[in-house]
């Protein structure tokens, strides 16, 4: 992948609207070679999806979310890879991922309301046989997330005109 | 008792020679107008960084509230001698040859201040950034503008400064990249200025408060120019690159002679930098790159856009290669450039400043900032089109 191909996709990762025309103004480059790196880093799995960032509590729906601390006992040639597909492939879990420490995966799990998650851990997660124990922490509140300030954007005072 | 005939002016007549600035009464226009979109800024539009605001926070925290030596935190001149050395290759001795001042705008009064004798001219281009010919005359010199023309890129002809050298010539003054233009010169004709500097035994004062924001080839430090150093007082800051206006930081470095001479002005007058402006500047030279690149790369997205804009609605403008200004030409419209910025400004509510403001060679241009977010630079190209479907010929 060239400088310039990475140079689109830091453009389409901020506005994923980003016309390929205005893309190619941005970077000097033709609306041809943009659309061209486009549809091959869409076709290698580069770009894996296009998506919105909603604040739902501003729309007016009620959102839970818990960070599940997960221990897992790893299994024999597939190390903590089977257990995981188990716990990713529920549409609840919003991110799944290995970690160091003191637990195994870390979980994010949304819901509608605080039982419907923990329904989710007593239930679903907790149950299965690689589990060994579970630690919900259910999110207070949401400064940042995905490198975007949730709680109000900063304005600055300059002057309109100066030299 | 008697009244004098004649009122004794409260004034220094030196000041007579300085005009006020034009720029207040747009200053105040663009206040009194809702709606505005202002690209007649001279800053970033970023904050601070996180990390060197931090370091201002850290530094007030630790009672870091005192004076610092005249010349400047020893760390922070340490800092921007090694900055110097590894990006330029132009060795400053931290010790005797680094001044750390309150922005390049005081560095530069220092400098003339510590140059200059009564009459001794200083060659300065035009246009230029608003600020050098007042500071030479406060300092007692004579300015002498070197013409520079769009056709040419506001490059500064060497031909033509070689022309405008005389005995009382004392300094070459300029700032590349350059504020208003957009200029860089590239390096071949640097070299050719710098044998004219050679040659009359002047001095060259480098304004390289923009060296950060080349978006083609690369930054060339004048003092790093074969037998430069000796002849150079390079001038660079914080405030473009760090988006630190406020802070007001900056520093110069020049052979001993000279700094020791700016020193004794700056002690008298300023005493040192402050202090938490100091230590945020050295986390900004420490750990800043990545945020002076991601800053610069999305300038050089907004640089393309406005380029191109300007140049479909009729109002040509070439490439500029650094800083954040562009520089269109408005002839087409038949206006002067204080009079488009005013009909601009009135009719479609966008600020751009009027290109004589920074000289006579800058009248038929106006100076548009692009240190200004996409889609106001994309509202702003929609207006000035408007405004060229009514003005252009």
């Amino acid at each position: 992948m060239t400088e310039k191909e990475k140079e689109f996709l830091r453009i389409l990762e901020k506005d994923p609207r980003t016309t390929p025309e205005k893309i190619a103004t941005m970077t000097g480059s033709s609306p041809q070679a943009v659309e061209k790196a486009i549809k091959k880093a869409e076709g290698e799995g580069v770009i894996v999806k296009y998506k919105t960032v909603i604040n739902w509590e501003k729309a007016g729906e009620e959102q839970v979310m818990a960070l599940i601390e997960v221990k897992v006992a790893p299994q024999r040639d597939v190390g903590f890879d089977a257990a995981a597909e188990r716990i990713y492939r529920f549409p609840q879990t919003r991110s799944v991922y290995l970690v160091s420490g003191t637990y195994d995966l870390a979980v994010l799990v949304t819901g509608k309301t605080m039982q419907e998650v923990a329904a989710f851990v007593a239930e679903k997660l907790s149950p299965l046989e690689s589990v060994q124990g579970t630690v919900t922490h259910f999110l207070l509140k949401r400064f940042k997330e995905d490198g975007d300030i949730l709680v109000g954007k900063e304005t600055t005072p300059r002057l309109p005109y100066t030299l | 008792m008697e009244t004098p005939e004649v009122r004794k002016s409260p004034l220094s007549r030196r000041l007579e020679a300085i005009p006020p600035s034009g720029i207040r009464r747009f200053f105040d226009l663009v206040r009194s107008v809702e709606g505005i979109i202002s690209l007649g800024v001279g800053e970033p539009d970023y904050a601070t960084p996180w990390h060197i605001r931090e370091a201002g926070i850290y530094a007030l925290e630790k009672g870091y509230t005192m004076y610092t030596p005249n010349t400047g935190l020893p760390q922070l001149r340490e800092a921007i001698a090694r900055y110097l050395e590894e990006n330029y290759g132009v060795a400053y001795n931290p010790e005797t040859e680094v001044l750390v001042t309150v922005g390049v705008s005081q560095g530069m009064d220092l400098a003339m201040r510590a140059i200059l004798n009564p009459g001794e001219e200083v060659i300065i281009p035009d246009p230029a950034y608003v600020a050098y010919v007042p500071c030479a005359l406060l300092a007692g010199g004579k300015p002498v503008p070197i013409p520079t023309t769009g056709e040419e890129g506001f490059r500064l002809s060497h031909e033509r400064v070689a022309q405008a050298i005389t005995p009382a010539t004392k300094a070459l003054l300029f700032g590349y990249p350059a504020n208003p233009t957009g200029t860089v010169m590239p390096r071949r004709e640097l070299l050719a200025l710098a044998e004219l500097v050679r040659k009359h035994q002047l001095i060259a004062v480098s304004d390289e408060i923009y060296a950060r924001l080349v978006y083609e080839g690369e930054h060339t430090c004048f003092a790093a120019l074969p037998g430069m150093k000796e002849r150079t007082i390079l001038l660079g800051g914080f405030s473009k690159a760090y988006a630190m206006t406020g802070w007001r930081l900056g520093y110069a470095c020049a052979p001993t002679e000279i700094i020791e001479a700016m020193t004794r002005v700056h002690q008298y007058t300023m005493m040192c930098a402050p202090i938490m402006a100091q230590m945020a500047a050295l986390e900004a030279i420490r750990n800043g790159d990545a945020a002076v690149k991601e800053m610069a790369r999305e300038y050089n997205h907004r640089r393309r856009a406005i380029v191109k804009g300007l140049n479909a609605i009729g109002l040509p403008c070439p490439e500029p290669q650094g800083a954040f200004y562009a520089f269109p030409s408005i002839r087409a419209t038949g206006l002067s450039s204080e009079e488009f910025t005013e009909k601009l400004l009135m009719e479609e509510k966008v600020a751009v400043v009027h290109g004589s403001t920074f000289g006579a060679c800058g009248e038929g241009y106006v100076r548009c900032c692009y240190a200004v977010s996409l889609p106001a630079i994309e509202e702003a190209l929609k207006r000035m089109g408007r405004f060229m479907a009514r003005y252009g010929r």
